[in-house]
């Protein structure tokens, strides 16, 4: 068993104890639900949305290297740089050396998950850089020295009295009402110092678009523009999925993907980037470099049941629907990518034995993927993922013991029957004694977090044979 | 009504069996009383959900090959289940390898019914003659919505039962928290759920909550238990078999 795995059973059952977390999920969760709906009014016919959208990423995934190359081509006609990164190591070593060759001293971010998988401030400031993340959800939680709670909204889990009280403590502003548009205008001003003094802005992508050559944005306080043109030096980091095939198909990912992820028409900014500065515009980055990122994307790739995972437009819907996620919040799994997705896209691209234990962190509910927009069946990968768990052989050797014995137990009708009469018997013995409830009933694992389940007389089969019969 | 499988096999859920068999009991009352000549083919043990839920297909395997062998010549199928019988129609696919045993459990899998949904549907009865005279919120079970598409015939089978009042419930299809093996492994996770849940039941103030699933009832049950709640949970089949009180 891993640390990972120990560690994340002892966080959830901590957060799903949290009354008051739990009431702030649901209240910022409810609001979303809401949003969402309305967001999927503005489609004609949503379930077609689905069906095309998932047609275009299937087809992009399909056939990845081609339009990967593709993009590369051209986008490097414009004069950007294309960088292929393995892993996160290559792409973290490219950026430092940016940083040091062209002697950046401040860095300012757009949201980006990319980077947060790669940690990527982390080795810019070992480079001598200083990095600001620019997203106000991202600020906070920045501020707070926490990675990012979920995909979509970073600070889901605080109060905007929490956020006042953080801003007392870091920036000095006092903002005793906490009205969010003061505590933004707070933000604001501590951001444009940065976004003025940086040589390096970073962006992640939300779509690569092959035929274009472009790099897609969707953004929605603006920080994005000025974090791709206000620098000297642009970076895109972008995993190698983020691919589509065509400009045209942004008329239905972009507002595919905003109405699943927080129900807006489309987002507030939807950015395409061609290259760098070119010679007679007036402003834009003299540098373009775009990071493509394997780091284990391509594992998904090496059997076809699991391919569909790289359609991942990562628009935050599964989190959203998850119970799961809405009980034990963002920080409890102790990795980048949380909720339904990340429990499939974690183990199968970092390592599966350390990781496979996300996959039962499920209750297999299935509202995930009635929500995703790409259509991908989360809940099958999450099973898929638990069988290659128990393959990969880091399962405690008393579940494999004991499903074994399952085996034998059930292989027989009376062998089963013979099982279910010592359950029952040593229920009603346990609880004759008193030991309900306690360590010392077997059936503890249950009754530590419930009453004990009822103990019939007899089974079915035995009430059949002597009543079943008309 | 002609077209109706007079015949049907009862697949009784493991711990149905061992753990609820009143569940059972109530499903088999309900179709003999629609005209159904009910088998129990006493070779049955468990579908495999458990094993396969928690990845452990090899020891999942041998529980599907045997419900095929055991179910196979069944014209139609009927579990007092949800989750149950999206094992077989849903994942048996998955679960066994390409070959004739995949085939029939396919073919099976598709004459394989929940209980209210081979009532309303295959039988065409909506109305098997209950009687309840209490305030009753109904749980929309996971497997059984998702994954078979259940969602109108429980209404419509409680919407018939004489002297029932429906109450609606607010996110009547979140999930109860009991996810079988995850019940156990985050059983904190999983009590807050149902907890979760059961606050939404407690908001319609019905007396009864009841679902086609009776593993959900079981989880809830105990955390009515756990939380010392009044409301009782009652499997929907269990229900269908009240008639009137007087005669009970």
């Amino acid at each position: 068993m891993s640390t990972a795995s120990r560690q994340f059973v002892q966080r959830a059952a901590v957060k799903a104890a949290d009354l008051e977390h739990r009431a702030t999920i649901e209240r910022n969760i409810q609001t979303y639900d809401a949003a969402v709906a309305r967001g999927r009014l503005r489609f004609a016919d949503w379930e077609a949305a689905r069906n095309a959208c998932e047609a275009i990423k299937a087809e992009a995934i399909c056939h990845l290297d081609r339009y990967l190359e593709q993009f590369e081509k051209n986008i490097t006609a414009r004069g950007a740089h294309v960088f292929w990164a393995e892993d996160a190591a290559q792409a973290d070593a490219y950026v430092a050396t940016l940083v040091k060759q062209r002697g950046v001293k401040t860095v300012v971010k757009s949201k980006s998950m990319a980077t947060e998988e790669i940690h990527l401030s982390a080795a810019l400031e070992k480079a001598g850089a200083t990095v600001w993340e620019t997203d106000l959800g991202e600020f906070i939680v920045q501020l707070r020295d926490e990675p990012p709670y979920h995909i979509v909204t970073p600070a889901m889990h605080l109060t905007r009295y929490q956020i006042r009280d953080l801003f007392r403590e870091k920036l000095g502003a006092d903002v005793p009402d906490a009205d969010p548009q003061k505590l933004v205008a707070v933000a604001r001003v501590a951001l444009r110092r940065a976004f003025f003094s940086a040589e390096m802005g970073i962006s992640g992508a939300n779509f690569l678009v092959a035929d274009a050559g472009m790099v897609a944005l969707s953004t929605n306080e603006g920080n994005g523009r000025l974090t791709t043109t206000l620098p000297r030096l642009h970076v895109v980091v972008a995993g190698i999925e983020k691919i589509v095939p065509r400009l045209a198909d942004l008329a239905l990912l972009w507002p595919v993907l905003a109405a699943a992820g927080t129900g807006q028409p489309i987002t507030t900014y939807s950015t395409l980037i061609g290259g760098p500065r070119c010679a007679d515009e007036p402003d834009g980055p003299e540098e373009l470099h775009v990071v493509l990122l394997d780091n284990g994307r391509t594992n998904l790739l090496t059997a076809p049941e699991t391919a569909e995972v790289l359609r991942c437009i990562r628009c935050g819907a599964c989190l959203n629907m998850c119970p799961v996620y809405r009980q034990v919040g963002g920080h409890a799994y102790g990795t980048t990518y949380p909720g339904p997705i990340g429990s499939i896209f974690t183990p199968r691209t970092v390592e599966m034995r350390e990781w496979g234990h996300m996959a039962y962190a499920c209750s297999l509910c299935t509202a995930c993927k009635s929500v995703c927009p790409v259509k991908i069946d989360l809940p099958k990968q999450l099973l898929l993922v638990r069988r290659d768990f128990v393959a990969a052989g880091d399962v405690k050797p008393a579940e494999n013991v004991g499903f074994r014995g399952f085996r034998w137990v059930v292989e027989s009708a009376r062998r089963f029957a013979a099982g279910g009469w010592l359950l029952r018997k040593s229920q009603a013995v346990v609880r004759a004694l008193g030991f309900s409830r306690s360590p010392l009933d077997p059936m503890y694992v249950w009754t530590k977090y419930r009453a004990p389940m009822p103990v019939p007389r007899q089974s079915f089969r035995a009430w059949w044979r002597q009543h079943g019969r008309q | 009504m002609t077209a109706m499988p007079r015949k049907v096999a009862l697949f009784v859920p493991c711990f149905v069996d061992q753990v609820v068999p009143q569940a059972a009991v109530d499903a088999l009352t309900v179709l003999r009383r629609i005209g159904c000549e009910v088998i129990f083919p006493a070779d049955q043990t468990c579908c495999g959900q458990p094993a396969f839920n928690s990845g452990h297909w090899s020891e999942a395997r041998p529980c599907a090959e045997r419900f095929v062998r055991v179910f196979g010549d069944s014209e139609c199928v009927v579990a007092p289940s949800g989750s149950c019988v999206s094992m077989v129609r849903t994942h048996y696919p998955d679960l066994l390898p390409v070959g004739p045993l995949r085939d029939d459990a396919i073919a099976l899998g598709q004459r394989t019914y929940e209980l209210t949904e081979f009532l309303v549907r295959i039988a065409g009865v909506n109305d098997v003659g209950a009687s309840f005279p209490h305030s009753v919120t109904y749980h929309a079970s996971c497997h059984a919505t998702r994954e078979l598409g259940i969602y109108r015939e429980p209404l419509e089978l409680l919407a018939h039962v004489r002297g029932l009042e429906l109450r609606p419930l607010p996110a009547e299809g979140d999930c109860c928290g009991f996810g079988g093996v995850f019940s156990v492994k985050f059983g904190a996770v999983s009590a807050a759920m149902g907890d979760t849940k059961l606050a939404n039941v407690d908001s319609t103030g019905a007396e009864y909550v009841t679902s086609i699933d009776p593993s959900c009832l079981m989880h809830l049950e105990g955390v009515i238990g756990a939380t010392k709640r009044k409301v009782r949970p009652i499997y929907l089949g269990s229900i269908l078999a009240q008639q009137q009180e007087a005669a009970q």
